[in-house]
C-alpha cells in the first residue's frame, strides 16, 4: 500500500509500504476513504517531538471502512461499518478509561516502559506520533490497523459525507474539549491564541457553548477572516498589542477564560523578544518549547480564570511566570483531547446541523500529493489551512 | 538521519514486528533547496570549528599574522549560521551566510596586498570565498522563494462559518450540554455580582 512515512526532519515521503496485517483478537484493518493532516504533525516534520523512527507511517486523523476484523471483538463492529478513527487508541477496561479519562489509558500505549521513564506514568498509544505513545502507524495510508478497535472506533452513518466526519477523529473533539474544560458560562469572555483547525473548531465550540465574547488571536490574515466569520473578534497581534486589546474587551478585567490553541511552536518575533530568546533556547537543544503564549496568557488572564490548553506541548519550557499564576489563584487544565469522552455527542450536533466542521477544509489531494501538502501546509502556501487527503 | 538512527539505538526503540515496512521510497517533502541548505549547513560547522580550534594556521597561510582574534569570532560567527542552516529556520541561516561571505570577503580583501608574500593564497582564497558567496547566494533566493507564504492564491474566508443556520442561530446553541463534574469550574463574578461582569 501507498503511505505518508516519515524520514528525518522536514523529510516526509509518500512510500510503498507493506500492508498491516490483523495482530490481535480486538483489531481491524480499514481502508482509509479520508485523512487529514494535523497541525501537531507539523512537530513531527520538525523533528521536535523526540523518538521518531525513519520510515513511522504518520498521520492520526482517519475514517474509512472496515475491511478485516479480529476475532475478539467485543461489540459488534464489522466488515463494511464505516467508521472514524479517534488519535488515542483505548481499552475501554483500565480504570482511566472507566472515569472517561481516554487519552490516559493504561493499556493501549505498547511502549508503556518509554512513557513510564519519560512522563512518569504512561499515556495511552497513539497513532502516527512518537514512540513514545507506542509508536503505532498512522492512518496518512491505504490502510490502517486499528487495535482496541471495539472500543477505539466511533462507529458513523453512511449519507454524510468524509469531510463532514473526518474531524470527529482529532481536531473536533480536541477544540470542543478545550472549550468545555474551560467550562464557559454566558458572561464569559473566551480568549483563544492560535486559528489554525485547532483554533477555529475551539471557536465555534465557544459560541455553541454561549459564551458573551470569543476573541481570537493570530497574525495571519486568511485565518482571522475564518475566525471572524466563525462569531470571534479578532485581534492580529502583528498590528495590535494582544494584552492591551483584550483588557479593553473586557472593561480592564482581563478573559475569564484563556485558550492556547498554539502550543510549542509559538511565533517568533523580534517584536516579542521573549520568543527570540526562546528560539536561541530551542536551537541550542537548552529547551524543547516555545512558551510565548502561556506567559501572555498568565499576564493577560482575570484573577481566578482558567487556562485551557489544547496545544501540543512536548518537554521543557522556560521562564514561566508561575508567581503570576499562583498568586492570581488561575485553574489550569491540559492534556491530550478524551475523544471517545465527545463523540458521540458531537456526531449528533452535526446531525442537527448545529455545525459542519467541513468548513475548515482549504485544501483536498490525492495521498501522493501528501509531501508536497505538508510544506503547503507548514508555510501556509496558498491560503492553506487544512488539508484532508483521499488514499 | 544519523543522530536519529542513534538516539534510536541507545534508547532501544524498535518499530514492532507486525508495523509496515518500507518497500520503495517516493519522493521527498525536501528539495535542492533544503538539501543544499542542510549540506552548507555543515560545511558552516567544519569551517567555524577550524577556525576556532586553528586559527593560526588561517592567519599564517594567508600572511594575516596577529589577526587570530578576529578569525575565532568569525569561526563562531560561522557556525551559528551552520546550527540556523541545520534548523527549520534555514531561510535565516542561509541569508547570515550570504551577509558573513561579505565580511569574510572585505576582510580577506585587505591582505591582498603587494608586499604580502602570500599574496598567492589570498587570492585562491578570494576566488574560493566568491564561489561560496554565489552558491550560498543562488540558494538562499531559492530556499526563500519556497517556503514563502506569498505563493499560491490569496483566498478569502469570509463565508467560512461553519454554522449551517449561521453565527446568531449558533450563540448558546449547545447550551444543552451539561459540563462533566470533572470539569466544572469557579461560579463566573457575574452570578454573585452583576456589576464586575465583562464590559
Amino acid at each position: 500500500m501507498r503511505a505518508l512515512v516519515w524520514h528525518g526532519k522536514e523529510d516526509i515521503r509518500c512510500d510503498t509500504v507493506s500492508d498491516p496485517e490483523i495482530e490481535d483478537g480486538r483489531d481491524v484493518v480499514i481502508k482509509v476513504t479520508s485523512c487529514a493532516i494535523c497541525g501537531s504533525d507539523l512537530h513531527l516534520f520538525h523533528n521536535f517531538i523526540p523518538a521518531m523512527l525513519p520510515g513511522d507511517v504518520m498521520g492520526h486523523e482517519t475514517m474509512g471502512e472496515v475491511v478485516e476484523t479480529g476475532r475478539g471483538l467485543k461489540n459488534k463492529l464489522k466488515k463494511g461499518d464505516r467508521v472514524v478513527v479517534p488519535f488515542t487508541i483505548v481499552c475501554g477496561e483500565c480504570d482511566q478509561c472507566k472515569r472517561g479519562y481516554f487519552s490516559v489509558c493504561q493499556k493501549s500505549n505498547r511502549k508503556k516502559h518509554l512513557a513510564d521513564k519519560v512522563f512518569g506514568h504512561t499515556t495511552a498509544g497513539l497513532f502516527g506520533y512518537t514512540h513514545l505513545t507506542g509508536g503505532y502507524p498512522g492512518g496518512q495510508a491505504e490502510y490502517l490497523r486499528v487495535p482496541y478497535a471495539d472500543t477505539t472506533v466511533q462507529r458513523v452513518p453512511e449519507g454524510i459525507p468524509d469531510e463532514k466526519l473526518l474531524f470527529l477523529s482529532d481536531i473536533f473533539p480536541t477544540g470542543w474539549q478545550a472549550a468545555v474544560q474551560a467550562d464557559i458560562q454566558p458572561t464569559d469572555t473566551v480568549a483563544i491564541w492560535g486559528c489554525g483547525p485547532v483554533g477555529q473548531m475551539t471557536i465555534r465550540s465557544a459560541v455553541l457553548l454561549g459564551a458573551e465574547q470569543v476573541v481570537a488571536i493570530d497574525n495571519i490574515p486568511e485565518r482571522l477572516e475564518m475566525a471572524e466569520a466563525g462569531g470571534a473578534i479578532t485581534i492580529n497581534f502583528d498590528e495590535e498589542n494582544v494584552v492591551e486589546r483584550l483588557n479593553d474587551l473586557t472593561g480592564g478585567e482581563g478573559p475569564e477564560k484563556c485558550i492556547d490553541c498554539i502550543g510549542m511552536e509559538s511565533h517568533v518575533s523580534p517584536s516579542m523578544p521573549d520568543t527570540v530568546y526562546d528560539r536561541a533556547k530551542q536551537i541550542l537543544l537548552a529547551e524543547s518549547d516555545r512558551p510565548h503564549v502561556l506567559r501572555e496568557m498568565i499576564y493577560v488572564c482575570r484573577p481566578g480564570g482558567l487556562i485551557s490548553i489544547p496545544g501540543v506541548y512536548g518537554g521543557l519550557v522556560d521562564k514561566i511566570p508561575m508567581g503570576a499564576a499562583m498568586n492570581k489563584g488561575l485553574t489550569f487544565r491540559m492534556g491530550q483531547t478524551h475523544v471517545q469522552r465527545w463523540t458521540a455527542d458531537l456526531l449528533r450536533r452535526i446531525e442537527e446541523e448545529q455545525i459542519d466542521p467541513s468548513f475548515v477544509i482549504t485544501h483536498e489531494a490525492p495521498l501522493t500529493k501528501g509531501p508536497e501538502m505538508y510544506r503547503t501546509f507548514r508555510d501556509k502556501q496558498d491560503s492553506c489551512i487544512k488539508v484532508v487527503l483521499k488514499p | 538521519m544519523t543522530n536519529i538512527a542513534s538516539f534510536a539505538r541507545l534508547s532501544h526503540i524498535t518499530r514492532s514486528e507486525g508495523d509496515p515496512k518500507v518497500l520503495q521510497s517516493g519522493p521527498s517533502s525536501s528539495g535542492v533547496p533544503d538539501g543544499l541548505a542542510r549540506a552548507l549547513g555543515w560545511f558552516s560547522l567544519g569551517l567555524g570549528l577550524t577556525e576556532l580550534v586553528a586559527p593560526r594556521r588561517i592567519t599564517s597561510a594567508l600572511g594575516m599574522d596577529g589577526k587570530e582574534t578576529l578569525v575565532r569570532v568569525y569561526g563562531a560567527r560561522e557556525i551559528a549560521s551552520g546550527v540556523l542552516s541545520l534548523s527549520v529556520d534555514k531561510n535565516l541561516g542561509l541569508w547570515s551566510r550570504v551577509a558573513g561571505d561579505s565580511l569574510d570577503i572585505a576582510t580577506v580583501l585587505t591582505a591582498l596586498r603587494s608586499d604580502n608574500p602570500k599574496r598567492g593564497n589570498v587570492a585562491v582564497a578570494l576566488a574560493l570565498l566568491l564561489g561560496v558567496t554565489a552558491i550560498d547566494l543562488i540558494d538562499a533566493q531559492a530556499s526563500t522563494a519556497r517556503h514563502s507564504r506569498a505563493v499560491g492564491r490569496k483566498r478569502s474566508y469570509r463565508d467560512r462559518s461553519g454554522f449551517p443556520r449561521g453565527v446568531q442561530a449558533a450563540r448558546g446553541a449547545a447550551r444543552d450540554f451539561k459540563t462533566p463534574a470533572d470539569l466544572r469550574h469557579a461560579p463566573a463574578l457575574a452570578a454573585v455580582s452583576p456589576s464586575t461582569s465583562a464590559a
